[in-house]
């Protein structure tokens, strides 16, 4: 023991505050492209345009307006989804059941209505509270039990595939429901969530528009206000951000809400375009808008991510979906090209990260 | 150091502490003690914390410091012994209620989201928005300016507050922490072992800071098990043994070497070294004598 006894505290001063805007000096600015890369909205973007310029080569049909047309009315079906999946993503859970709730809505919607002959409206506002209902439970059941979402919502994905098929014959003797397109209010419901318009002689969908409005309203959500640094803390450390008085049940709760909303939002688009629906669809699309958030730099663990690469990510896969037919080709390759695409986005997302990142 | 802005938060005690009449304590304990069922985790600890003031409550594990701050901080509550806020007897139900009085605590691994950028991280729950609701949103350019001043006051120079906080090192993160609970109203701050995962340098940088926070004037309660970090820093040291208040000693009447025997138990140093004599290549001539480890803990510790 070599130390001696201080009368006074051996630390007495803080450390004197810098003069105006000193630096530490430690981080040395990194060149703009470099901080560009390191964004992975910039990665999947050009991901974008480089399945858009290899479809443009390999399928001359795409060159055409009404082709794009197509391709973005696609791509909308895939983001409106793949948008409330990757700002759940961010808070750090998981949603399995969001592609057969998409089903379950327009099942609700059309079977309510025209079993009790009720105006079309009526069962889309009851489909919204199944919709927000099926969300609110698996978020309930989340932040309540502590399980994996993975897990919760397995759990209801295989309920709802079911319910949907059972509930589906039993209601209608059929897998499908009946052609809804002649009850009241039909047109009108038709005309919000299944519109379009021209423009310059191409038919535009209107769910292209709802797209691109959800995803800015998203990214302004997310970025600058309360409720988006409050999804990026409970997926980043969730006992953190209660320790400091951030509501997590009540983020999450309502981030699997938002998502039984987009449900109900594709649901009402599938019904009012098609007029019946199929019961035993939208498995497997879940994975696809899981896909489209991770390709679009959604961290699958939670914590990080944009609204705005998940847009790309979809683009991605409406061009892939599309082209492939444009370009005559089996589409059963479909699923073999996204697997690639999947990989292919996240190896270079973390290539990229890494060689940009580095200091 | 700018009172405008810190000023609307209550973070600095505008008046020099009156210590001189022994009534100037925040938080004080009485004879404090807390049962669970039949399990006395704290019994008969009294404690006194002064603004300008560094109390470091001492004790190896077990010894009862987590209780002692789970009761200062709101999250159990005393069930012995009275407990003064303000020299007014309180009783806190939850950690919020701790909060309103200006008690915040800042806990080794609870403080930050390590992908948040550091600004966002400081204001993290306490957003400042701008704006009617519909479109209420957040005032970035204000928290950004806010942060770096804060930070700066407490000494802390970045240079980009836009980098994830995960990037800093893990003495600075703890500095962030500080000087957000500085800046969000804080008067006692209690520190759970802030030093216990550091290296040498970075516990040096936190210790820093454990001295700006008090220069600013706030009561600090510095839990630790390392009685050289306590005594760089504290004024009083108190020492917890199985439950209870085995040493309250103000810098004056204490050294180093004492607190040190205290802290690690004299006598139990002494079996120790009676132990590590039968194992080869342990040079115990060296190791103190016997006699002046059991004297110097006062004789108390079991064999």
């Amino acid at each position: 023991m070599g130390m001696t006894q201080h009368a006074e505290p051996a630390v007495t001063t803080p450390p004197a505050p810098g003069p105006g805007q000193v630096k530490d000096g430690r981080t040395a600015e990194r060149p703009l492209a470099l901080r560009l890369l390191a964004r992975p909205e910039v990665g999947v973007f050009l991901g974008a345009v480089a399945v858009w310029v290899f479809f443009l080569i390999a399928a001359p049909p795409v060159r055409e307006g009404s082709a794009m047309a197509n391709i973005l009315y696609q791509s909308s079906t895939i983001g409106i989804m793949a948008l409330p999946v990757a700002l759940l993503m961010i808070g750090g859970e998981f949603d399995l059941s969001s592609g057969v709730a998409v089903i379950t809505s327009a099942l609700t919607a059309s079977m309510f209505a025209f079993q009790l002959t009720l105006n079309v409206w009526v069962g889309v506002f009851v489909a919204l509270l199944v919709a927000l209902g099926i969300g609110f439970l698996n978020g309930w059941l989340v932040v309540r039990t502590g399980l994996p979402s993975f897990l919760i919502t397995l759990g209801t994905f295989l309920i709802l595939q079911g319910v949907n098929l059972a509930v589906t014959k039993l209601v209608t003797g059929n897998v499908a429901t009946d052609d809804i397109s002649d009850m009241d209010g039909f047109d009108q419901a038709k005309k919000v969530f299944a519109n379009s318009f021209e423009v310059g002689g191409v038919q535009i969908k209107i769910t292209i528009i709802y797209w691109l409005v959800f995803a800015a309203l998203a990214t302004w959500v997310l970025l600058r206000t309360k409720y988006g640094n409050w999804i990026f803390a409970v997926g980043g450390n969730k006992d953190s951000a209660r320790a400091v008085g951030v509501p997590v049940n009540f983020t999450k709760i309502s981030l699997f809400m938002l998502v039984g909303f987009a449900a109900w939002f594709v649901g009402m688009h599938n019904l009012f375009s098609f007029n019946t629906v199929q019961s035993g669809e939208g498995v497997g699309q879940e994975l696809i808008y899981i896909s489209a958030a991770v390709i679009g730099g959604c961290l699958l663990t939670g914590g990080a991510g944009s609204a705005i690469g998940p847009v790309f990510g979809a683009f991605m896969f409406g061009m892939v979906q599309q082209g492939i037919v444009y370009a005559n080709w089996n589409p059963d390759w479909f699923k073999a090209f996204l697997g690639v695409m999947l990989l292919g986005a996240v190896l270079i997302n973390l290539w990229v990260s890494r060689t940009a990142t580095r200091r | 150091m700018t009172t405008e802005e810190t000023g609307t938060h209550g973070a600095i005690l505008a008046d020099p502490p009156d210590t001189a009449a022994g009534d100037g304590a925040i938080v004080e304990l009485r004879n404090a003690g807390k049962s669970y069922g039949n399990i006395r985790a704290l019994h008969g600890v009294s404690l006194k914390v002064h603004p300008s003031q560094v109390t470091c409550v001492l004790g190896d594990n077990g010894a009862g410091k987590s209780t002692l701050i789970k009761i200062i901080s709101g999250l159990h509550q005393h069930t012995e012994g009275e407990f003064l806020v303000d020299n007014a007897p309180v009783h806190f139900t939850t950690p919020r209620e701790a909060l309103d009085k200006g008690i915040a605590t800042v806990y080794q691994d609870l403080a930050v989201v390590p992908l948040m950028p550091v600004w966002r991280n400081f204001f993290l729950g306490s957003e400042m928005t701008k704006g009617p609701w519909p479109v209420r949103r957040l005032d970035i350019e204000r928290m950004k300016k806010t942060a770096d001043e804060e930070l700066r006051n407490m000494g802390i120079v970045l240079d980009d507050l836009e980098q994830p906080i995960g990037t800093l090192s893990g003495g600075q993160r703890q500095c962030v922490a500080i000087a957000r609970a500085v800046y969000f109203g804080a008067r006692v701050l209690i520190l759970d072992e802030p030093t216990a995962a550091l290296g040498v340098k970075q516990s040096g940088v936190v210790l820093k800071y454990v001295a700006a926070a008090r220069d600013r004037g706030l009561g600090v309660i510095f839990i630790t098990h390392n009685p050289h970090h306590a005594y760089m820093v504290g004024d009083h040291f108190s020492v917890l043994r199985l439950g209870t208040m085995e040493l309250s000693a103000s810098r004056e009447q204490i050294t180093l070497e004492e607190l040190t025997n205290h802290m690690a138990g004299g006598a139990e140093l002494a079996a120790l070294k009676h132990e590590l004599s039968q194992v080869r290549g342990v040079d115990t001539e060296a190791l103190p004598e016997e006699g002046d480890l059991t004297v110097a803990a006062g004789g108390e510790g079991k064999s």
